[in-house]
């Protein structure tokens, strides 16, 4: 079966007009088409938040999690079938703030998930609080001085913690986020393309006109050199850099299990006579 | 007749290292023995024993009185020397501490220096296991034979060690040879030597489990432990997560996507998992989780026994869902038992639970080889045509439960979850009505689940006038209790709970008319168990023998409670 580029999109969203998810969803849907991934043969996990309904909005197998806890499993359902192209998509909040740990951790594991973060700065579905990556000074109901702590550098923190694939895009360059996004899907191991965003309703600083003025793309010459894409990640404020900052892959979670050498283990067929023999041990 | 043996020193000293041979040794000479460890949280001093009891018939619990005492440090004396019988036995080492003047079945063994000369300090267990064969009248060759299957790989250790072993052999013959008999002993028997732990490891791999992700905490490790050790050679993965939090979402993610998962725990890593719990009852994905109860609250006591997460446990995370809560009375139940809370995951695509505790998890027993061909695997997942077109993960059925697809199964359909309400599809959804028809979709599971719960296991008289309850690990005590209670005049017997929740009630309720006096024996503190029973039955226990210092019952403490009621 052939599909097209819109057998991906269905369902009405729940999204504010002019939300930087509508580009982002089309984007991916993009992707999916050019590389030509049948939509049973893809899954798509996410938390909780706008962003996180995205596996409502696509025609692919979809996990809507909990809260910050989309990349376990993930992790799980690779183990699972590693056939499967799995997809990470979640919110700023979800990501870096409740799903923190997974992500610092699952850097590491170094599982083949591409991670693609909607960084909007800001909690839309809780109506406008501060993020991990919200701007110091930025006032929000609860943050009523302003955010006080500095924000995350979500590319930085992947770098150190030694991603094989970063990346920065930005939703209102569409063309680029889909080229990134196939990058990302077919790179070997984990791959954080954080997506800014702006939030139409919340986020009255990062606005679609304060990104425009500001992202450009740099001549990443060696997407190897570790040290050039760290001083991509770092450069924010009135010249932001969008691309892949690093691509060097590295061997995978799923490498290192040897009961994923051959057939996904949920195709493998199990008769309990086949094991007997494990009591010897204890004979 | 029964032996019974005390190893006591300093974390670190090698306890379990001599019991482990010790008791695998004497498993193979024929005998019926358990073996129960009371360790402290730390790795190195503090005061460790274990125990290991042989009788002639099956031994369900240790007991207080040592025949033989191996004290590898003084205090293990001290401590334990009022439970040392008056033909008992005290292996020790003379060059570092001597016993009381008075004391005069001391079996003085040079344990270090002999190791040393066999070729290391290290190897002073093995002596002692030497000095332990002479004194119960066996000879060094089966344990000869396990330290070359131990030390295979390693050159010369096994050799070391056989020396070790003599040497502690031929210095404790010298005061005592043949003190003790064993019971009879059946040769023939091939029994295993297994843990708690051990059995329910080899329960899922039997099972077919092919993923356990879990965070370390004691007592539930030893589980992962064995998983990982057979990971290279059976299509297993085990995965140390980041937090239980990860854990038990890992093990959801890697079930919806088709192999049956597994995670395991204990009280306070628990608490991380439950809005997991509640994710796998929105999501109806099967899922078993085993919980290894240490005393709690909090950290509590992180190496003893407790069964006080019994109701946390059937109340776990938040929202209504079906869920069944199993546990087991023996190694032998617990084999099998596991592979029922697989079954019934796959079947009713929800959260088991197996309770398991530190009592269970780390005693040893001498059992029967597992019938394999008693496990079951069938995994309730959709064939190609056997499912309504287009598919849908939720669809509406009269048992509730919906065919389950596998992301990837089938050609051109998807399969989407979702832990917000949702409509067949799996697609958000906050009407009322859809609301209310999945709400009753999950419910209706629980009927037939109900069905599937074994009636509580009843021992003694079969129309008992004194019934003693309990579940889960303190089934050997209150076996051992019965037998001992059966010299009274009154019609004795015990009801054992391993299916509890929901709770099967039959039985119950058909013994209780004739019941005189009920007792709940519970190792918790307010009796759990009972309280569940009157909230499910009305039927109200009219004792409590409760124990929440941290360790198991002694039979003897049952049996004066209840002799002192009569």
């Amino acid at each position: 079966m052939i599909y097209k580029a819109e057998d991906y999109m269905i369902g009405e969203t729940a999204w504010c007009p002019g939300c930087g998810n509508f580009a982002i969803r089309e984007a991916l849907a993009g992707a999916l088409f050019d590389l030509e991934l049948p939509p049973h043969k893809i899954l798509l996990l996410s938390g909780i938040g706008q962003a996180a309904k995205i596996p409502h909005y696509l025609r692919v197998n979809g996990f809507n999690g909990l809260h910050g806890r989309a990349l376990p499993p993930a992790v799980g359902a690779r183990v699972a079938n590693k056939d499967l192209k799995v997809i990470v998509e979640s919110g700023d909040g979800d990501s870096y703030g409740e799903g923190g740990n997974h992500f610092i951790h699952n850097i590491r594991r170094n599982p083949d998930i591409a991670h693609f973060v909607h960084d909007n700065q800001v909690y839309g579905l809780t109506k406008g609080q501060a993020s991990p990556t919200s701007e110091p000074g930025m006032k929000t109901g609860v943050q009523v001085e302003g955010v006080t702590a500095p924000p995350l550098n979500p590319l930085s923190l992947a770098l150190v913690m030694g991603a094989g694939f970063v990346a920065r895009c930005f939703s209102g360059e569409k063309e680029h986020l889909r080229e990134t996004m196939k990058e990302a899907i077919n790179f070997p191991g984990y791959a954080l393309i954080d997506i800014l965003q702006p939030c139409v309703s919340f986020n009255k600083v990062n606005t679609y006109g304060w990104y425009k003025k500001r992202v450009f793309f740099p001549d990443i010459e060696n997407p190897r050199d570790w040290a050039a894409a760290m001083e991509c990640s770092r450069q924010w404020g009135d010249n932001i850099p969008l691309g892949v900052f690093y691509n060097s892959p590295r061997p995978t979670f799923e490498s290192h299990r040897s009961a994923l050498d051959d057939e996904p283990l949920s195709m493998k067929p199990f008769d309990p006579q086949q094991v007997t023999s494990l009591q010897n041990d204890f004979l | 007749m029964e032996v019974n043996i005390l190893v006591g020193g300093a974390a670190g000293q090698g306890m379990e290292t001599i019991m482990n041979l010790l008791g695998k040794a004497l498993v193979r000479e024929g005998c019926e023995l358990i073996y129960t460890k009371d360790y402290m949280s730390r790795v190195r001093g503090g005061h460790n024993f274990s125990c290991l009891r042989i009788t002639s018939d099956t031994p369900w619990t240790t007991v207080e009185s040592i025949d033989i005492m191996v004290a590898l440090n003084e205090e293990t004396y001290f401590l334990h020397q009022d439970n040392l019988v008056f033909s008992g036995r005290v292996i020790f080492d003379p060059n570092l501490f001597s016993l009381p003047e008075k004391e005069n079945r001391g079996v003085p063994v040079e344990l270090q220096k002999l190791a040393e000369e066999a070729g290391g300090k290290v190897m002073a267990n093995t002596v002692a296991v030497g000095a332990l064969l002479v004194l119960m009248g066996l000879q060094t060759s089966t344990v000869e034979i396990l330290l070359k299957d131990i030390f295979a790989d390693k050159e010369g250790v096994a050799d070391k060690n056989i020396a070790a072993l003599k040497a502690g052999f031929e210095a404790a013959a010298q005061f005592c040879s043949t003190c003790f008999d064993l019971p009879p002993r059946n040769k023939d028997a091939k029994k295993l030597f297994i843990d708690g732990s051990q059995v329910l490891g080899m329960a899922a791999l039997a099972s077919g489990c092919r993923f356990l992700s879990a965070y370390p905490m004691t007592p539930s490790t030893g589980i992962m432990n064995y998983l990982a050790g057979k990971s290279k050679n059976y299509p297993v993965v085990v995965e140390q997560a980041e937090d239980e939090i990860a854990a038990i979402n890992m093990a959801i993610g890697a079930s919806y996507a088709g192999v049956r998962a597994l995670t395991c725990t204990s009280g306070g890593g628990f608490s991380l998992m439950v809005e997991g719990v509640s994710l796998a009852g929105m999501t109806e994905t099967p899922l078993v989780i085993v919980i290894a109860m240490r005393p709690g609250p909090a950290t509590g006591l992180p190496t003893r026994t407790e069964q006080a997460d019994l109701e946390f446990v059937i109340h776990s995370g938040h929202g209504e869902f079906p869920r069944a809560v199993l546990s087991a009375t023996s190694h032998e139940d617990a084999f099998y038992r596991l592979n029922k809370a697989f079954e019934l995951a796959d079947r009713y695509q929800t959260p088991v639970f197996f309770l398991s505790d530190q009592n269970f998890a780390d005693t040893h027993r001498s059992v029967e080889p597992f019938d394999f061909g008693r496990m079951k695997y069938n995994r309730f997942i959709a064939e190609e045509n056997g499912y309504e077109k287009p598919y849908k993960r939720y669809r509406i059925t009269e048992s509730g439960i919906s065919p389950r697809a596998l992301p990837g199964q089938f050609e051109n359909e998807v399969v989407l979850v979702d832990s917000d309400e949702h409509d067949e599809n799996g697609n958000i959804i906050e009407d009322a009505s859809t609301r209310r028809s999945m709400v009753e979709k999950r419910m209706r599971k629980l009927k037939a689940l109900a069905e599937e719960m074994d009636e509580p296991d009843l021992y003694g008289d079969p129309n008992p006038e004194l019934l003693l309850i309990g579940w889960g690990s303190t089934y050997g005590v209150l076996r051992e209790v019965v037998d001992m209670l059966a010299i009274l005049e009154t019609k004795t017997a015990m009801l054992h709970f391993s299916d509890i929740w929901p709770l099967p009630q039959k039985r119950l309720k058909k013994l209780f008319p004739g019941v005189k006096r009920s007792y709940c024996i519970e190792n918790n503190a307010c009796g759990q168990l009972s309280a569940l029973i009157r909230r499910e039955t009305g039927l109200s226990i009219d004792s409590l023998i409760l124990k929440y210092d941290g360790r198991p019952f002694m039979p003897h403490e049952i049996v004066e409670e209840v002799k002192n009621d009569l």
